[in-house]
């Protein structure tokens, strides 16, 4: 079984407004996967029901042969799902790599202790992951900002390093929200390399939100399509191009006849 | 590998050793040549530097605005000092080895009272801390600010600890062989190396990422529970030996010593210092304690230009005397290159 993660029936309620309503989403390994919707549609609250922010009010989350559901947020980060933020949400008053030794941590096998007293095994540890998160950093493009605050990056590393301290949790599954947000169209193209090269160099699965339709019908091989919290169209991108109930979402229904939502 | 760590440790002991062997020959020479006025100001510095800097692990560090710190100062000055006056003397009266008086049995009796107070006062900081779980902000000083004062009216109303009056009369532990500045130094030693360790380790990374993004750090699978409550265990634990190294010096404390003044007094030096900054921290507390000393030929002035170097120092430098920076740790110069590197600031 190469599934991923798969969500049965998910429904979130905040009081009486249903945000997710019946999710049935499924990753297999190594996918990349988009998920589309107008705003308010809820594809936020599906990340933030992924990685144990809210915990659903009903159905099953199962991730990695575990169910998840009612998990903490950093248990489910140590089992392997890492995400960016929509909001970018740096350690702003650290530098470039300590923001991604902060993820690396999990790797340190050293305790409260070593780490007040200093011990050996701590020092051997906190090397190695000093030279992993650098190691990152380079993989990133990002080696020449390491000693820089994090909250005096230009906004395009800002988002170049949440990805990598997200990659820096050696997670299975990268949930990206909104990567492009803010980007010129060059800065999109970049990412949209960045990203294929990533799932490739850490065999990664992807699931991204993204308003841009040339980024996600660009890269994605698969499409969800939100709206009012409910899965309205899925399939790949010539499919979801061409589906008129996504046309509607987007465009309204008068389009919904005639027009064929824009392809890269 | 194993030889390697053979070599660490046995530097370690030998570094601790010399530590404790240069401690103890200053101690003897501040004693014998320190005027008695000064060595209590001196002292005064160290336990307020252990509080300033206990608090910067709660405050500074993890972001978790306390404001009852003197809570468990006064916890800890209690149960030690019950256990000199009180609870020795009707237990434990007549082991031999346990005879205050002698500097062995003074040493070991204020290691027992040590151990107890920072037991204490780390209990009482783990009850604080699990409140920041859901409360953050504003509404976490809150909390913090009436945990001190319930502390307060607790020892207020317990006649055993002498109610209003207070406890005096607590044989004075540290004095013996000039051991009083010894112990402060210790102490301060101890909470400044541990929190230098800290915050050069990973680990401590962690805790800054608490502060900087409690979310963020929470996906980055920093259990950020463990982390609010271990800042409010430790903290609170120094405060604790503080105050026990309070109560057998100055030999008499009642509930007055810990008021909400006292917590007022150690959050401004944490902030005053630069939050998250160590160095700051001790720097603040000593200036905070001394300046009403040096003021003094001021006479009824000296309150009204404390207040006012206060607030001219918040107003001129608003991010602390060292902002979150620190002097002196060679690995912890943060090179803060904003401009170089090849990108503009965001």
């Amino acid at each position: 079984m190469n599934r991923l993660l798969e969500t049965k029936a998910i429904t979130k309620k905040f009081g009486g407004l249903a945000a997710v309503s019946d999710l049935n989403i499924w990753l297999d390994f190594g996918e990349l996967i988009g998920m589309i919707g107008p705003n308010g549609a809820g594809k936020t609250t599906v990340f933030n029901l992924l990685t144990g922010v809210y915990e659903p009010t009903e159905g099953d989350i199962s991730f990695a042969d575990q169910r998840i559901n009612g998990l903490k947020t950093f248990q489910i980060a140590r089992i392997g799902a890492a995400r960016t933020f929509q909001n970018i949400r740096l350690f702003k008053n650290l530098t470039t790599l300590e923001n991604v030794k902060v993820a690396g941590h999990m790797n340190t096998h050293s305790g409260l202790y070593a780490s007040l007293f200093k011990t050996h095994s701590q020092l051997t540890s906190d090397s190695e992951i000093d030279g992993r998160a650098r190691k990152m950093l380079e993989a990133m493009n990002l080696s020449h900002a390491a000693d820089i605050r994090a909250g005096d990056l230009a906004y395009g590393l800002q988002r170049r390093l949440e990805i990598a301290r997200a990659l820096a949790t050696s997670p299975k599954l990268l949930l990206l929200d909104e990567p492009a947000a803010g980007m010129n169209p060059q800065e999109k193209q970049e990412l949209m390399g960045l990203i294929r090269k990533i799932r490739e160099d850490f065999s990664l699965t992807i699931l991204l939100i993204e308003h841009d339709m040339k980024l996600v019908m660009g890269i994605c091989e698969r499409i969800y399509v939100l709206d009012y919290g409910k899965i309205i169209a899925q399939g790949n991108p010539s499919e979801i191009s061409r589906n008129p109930k996504v046309i509607a979402a987007y465009l309204g229904e008068d389009y919904s006849d005639d027009t064929a939502l824009e392809t890269p | 590998m194993i030889g390697k760590s053979m070599r660490f440790w046995i530097v370690r002991f030998l570094t601790i050793v010399g530590i404790l062997l240069g401690m103890f020959f200053l101690s003897k020479i501040i004693t014998d040549n320190l005027d008695s006025y000064y060595y209590q100001i001196l002292i005064q510095c160290g336990i307020f530097i252990t509080l300033a800097v206990s608090l910067n692990l709660i405050n500074g560090i993890t972001g978790q605005f306390s404001i009852g710190h003197a809570g468990f100062y006064a916890v800890g000055a209690y149960v030690g000092a019950s256990w000199t006056l009180l609870w020795q003397p009707r237990f434990l009266h007549s082991a031999p080895f346990l005879q205050m008086g002698t500097t062995f049995g003074d040493a070991i009796n204020l290691v027992i009272a040590l151990v107890l107070g920072v037991l204490a006062a780390a209990m009482a900081g783990f009850v604080v801390g699990l409140p920041s779980l859901r409360l953050r902000g504003d509404y976490l000083a809150i909390v913090t600010l009436g945990f001190g004062e319930v502390i307060r009216i607790v020892v207020l109303n317990i006649d055993e600890v002498g109610g209003a009056r207070g406890l005096s009369g607590i044989p004075t532990l540290v004095s013996t062989g000039g051991m009083a500045v010894f112990w402060v130094f210790l102490l301060v030693i101890a909470v400044v190396v541990l929190s230098k360790n800290l915050l050069q380790s990973v680990r401590g990374l962690t805790w800054l990422a608490v502060r900087e993004d409690e979310i963020a750090a929470d996906a980055m699978g920093v259990n950020t529970t463990k982390v609010k409550v271990t800042a409010f265990v430790i903290g609170s634990a120094f405060a604790g030996a503080a105050g026990v190294l309070y109560a057998h010096f100055f030999t008499g404390i009642s509930p007055d010593v810990f008021d909400m003044n006292t917590s007022i007094v150690i959050t401004t030096m944490v902030v005053l210092g630069g939050t998250g900054s160590v160095t700051g921290a001790i720097l603040a507390a000593t200036l905070l304690t001394s300046l009403p000393e040096m003021l003094r030929f001021l006479k009824d002035y000296r309150m009204v230009i404390y207040s006012l170097s206060l607030i001219i120092m918040m107003l001129t430098r608003p991010q602390g005397l060292f902002g979150t920076k620190e002097i002196g740790w060679k690995s912890f110069h943060r090179r803060r290159r904003t401009s170089a590197g090849g990108s503009a600031a965001a």
